[in-house]
């Protein structure tokens, strides 16, 4: 039923959206912000990275991505941290602007084409064989998350976590929290914004509507992630989010063999989530009654 | 060492919520000094550690440390050479990080020459290991434990810990020991002593336990109103007891109708 194509594409795929799982794991989990930047974010990775491919520099195009990524997420920490606009609807008022930067990235057009434009991936077809988009995606992930987990465990990486953790202690050992909340949400953007480079390159099409919903997908990867692996290192967790994010893809690819139209995938996701971070007051419901049955009173 | 200069400080001056918490308090400390700071609630004494620390700049007066003017260092660069400890156990740790990830960061914050991308060292996590033995705690062979499982009492001490990794030039303690059952209070106190001996480093301690602000140290203040009222030191300081020391206080009118002191031994 499900053949080689099938898996290798769902491997593939969950790679490349893998970045996004990490990335909100760095904003969500780490930091403790829900980043709604991340759909305009990857969107602008898209648009980016295809029409610096179009241009003729497809490998340069995917740091031009992160970069213009890590653009959003400063601003979405600058409207935070600097204005005090709640996280949130920081999130927001960027992923809202970014539509029209988006567009304008792609020449004020809805898509750009790919099809005769070669990418990353054409460049490495000769010496990979069938492997040409896997191992590309795979490398990327792996160094990515080989980067993180290190930065996460230096100087400002501690300081990040920390801010996210407990704010009381950062603000009395007196972290810059203004700083470290920048530098992850540049970091994290930058990661959503690299995951939507390569999937232009992927898929050979930039398209405006690419990212809409992306951070429930990630949020998705990132909690399936979760519940496979035990809580402890840091290493774990990201190890968990690229885990997560290609079990997703496995799942998508089995609801589309059933014949489940791919409009129905965004309710799903967005049950899982909410299931998912609803957990813990779900239980919390649950408990007192069963406790108050066995003492009977 | 540390030298107060007139320092005051009103909070919301010109509204109906004007309070001059700090007034023209001038205070000297030596290189080593652990004094112990007495008061009323209210009296001034956190403000006085938040002066100290920058976390607001004061109306009045300077403040120097080892000769060099800090009046108007922002809080996070003192905060290099400046430790401190409050009264929550909760406030001075990052719970889901594991001992060792607090340590390091603690002491890669206070370490001079480190860089954004430092990392720490075999070595350091070593040196880790045998401070936390130290504490005898049994703390050393947790290290990567999230601090959140840690008791109030394992977690101050920790603290504390984070707080002297590097010694620091002055250590201010917030009635650090408060929140602690009495048992653990103690045992926190005795690790204060030891780590504030052993690396000679200068301490302001505020308590509202009267024999422990005369037994601990070497100086003891007290304050009210915004004021140093009352200076003990030496012999006078050796000769007292929390009794005549309460009487002095109530002929000074300071402790009225709040119960200000436990004066119980503990
Ligand atoms: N940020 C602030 N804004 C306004 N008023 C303040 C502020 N901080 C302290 N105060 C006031 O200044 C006075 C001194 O407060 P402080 O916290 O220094 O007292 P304290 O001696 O530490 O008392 P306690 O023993 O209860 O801790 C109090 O009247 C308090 O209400
Ligand atoms: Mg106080």
């Amino acid at each position: 039923m499900i053949s080689t194509a099938v898996i290798l594409s769902a491997l593939e795929l969950g790679c490349i959206y893998a970045l996004v799982a990490m990335a909100l794991f760095l904003s969500f989990r780490v930091l403790n912000i829900a980043d709604m930047t991340t759909d305009g974010a990857f969107t602008l990775g898209c648009a980016v990275s295809a029409t610096v491919a179009v241009a003729g520099h497809p490998l340069l195009a995917l740091p031009a991505a992160m970069l213009a990524g890590a653009c959003a997420g400063f601003i979405t920490a600058f409207l935070q941290t600097k204005l005090n606009i709640p996280s949130i609807l920081a999130g927001i008022i960027t992923n809202t602007g970014l539509y029209t930067v988006n567009l304008a990235v792609m020449g004020f057009s809805s898509n750009v084409n790919l099809l005769r434009t070669p990418t990353l991936f054409t460049l490495v077809q000769p010496y990979l064989g069938s492997f040409f988009k896997l191992v590309p995606a795979a490398v990327i992930i792996v160094v990515m998350g080989i980067a993180l987990v290190i930065f996460l465990n230096t100087r400002l990486g501690l300081s990040i976590r920390a801010t996210g953790d407990n704010p009381d202690m950062v603000r009395a050992s007196s972290i810059n929290t203004g700083f470290t909340i920048t530098v992850g949400l540049c970091l994290s953007n930058s990661l959503t914004a690299l995951s939507g480079a390569l999937l232009a390159q992927y898929q050979k099409t930039a398209d405006i509507n690419l990212g809409t919903g992306m951070v429930i997908i990630g949020l998705a990867s990132l909690i399936i992630g979760e519940t496979l692996l035990p809580k402890g290192k840091i290493w774990m967790k990201a190890l968990g989010a690229i885990l997560g994010s290609i079990l997703y893809r496995f799942i998508i690819a089995i609801a589309l063999r059933m014949d489940l139209p791919s409009e129905c995938l965004k309710l799903i996701s967005a049950t899982i989530v909410a299931l998912a971070i609803g957990l813990p007051a779900i239980k919390a419901y649950l408990k007192p009654a069963t406790k108050g049955g066995k003492t009977g009173c | 060492m540390l030298k107060l200069h007139n320092i005051s400080k009103t909070f919301n001056p010109g509204t109906v919520n004007e309070k001059t918490a700090l007034s023209g308090v001038n205070l000297h400390l030596a290189p080593g000094d652990f004094v112990t700071i007495l008061g009323s609630n209210g009296a001034g004494k956190s403000t006085l550690f938040g002066a100290i620390a920058g976390s607001f700049v004061v109306d009045t007066g300077a403040i120097h440390l080892d000769g060099v003017n800090i009046t108007n260092m922002p809080d996070y660069k003192r905060s290099k050479f400046i430790g401190r400890l409050f009264q929550d156990p909760l406030k001075g740790t990052a719970p889901s990080m594991t001992i060792e990830e607090n340590l390091a960061l603690a002491y890669m914050r206070a370490s001079s020459g480190t860089s954004p991308f430092s990392m720490i060292s075999r070595k350091d996590r070593a040196e880790f290991r045998d401070r936390l033995a130290e504490l005898g705690l049994g703390l050393e062979d947790r290290m990567n434990h999230p601090v959140g499982l840690l008791s109030g009492g394992q977690r101050q001490a920790l603290t504390l810990l984070m707080a002297t990794l590097v010694t620091p030039k002055l250590l201010l303690l917030d009635e650090h020991t408060a929140a602690l059952d009495p048992a653990t209070a103690e045992k926190v106190l005795e690790l204060t002593k030891k780590i504030v001996e052993e690396n000679h480093i200068t301490c302001l301690m505020i308590t509202h336990n009267i024999p422990s602000a005369l037994s601990l140290g070497n100086r003891t203040i007290m304050m009210n109103n915004g004021s140093i009222v009352l200076e003990l030191a030496g012999e006078e300081r050796a000769n007292m007891t929390t009794e005549r020391l309460l009487k002095v206080f109530h002929e000074q009118g300071i402790s009225n109708d709040r119960i200000l002191f436990s004066a119980d031994a503990e």
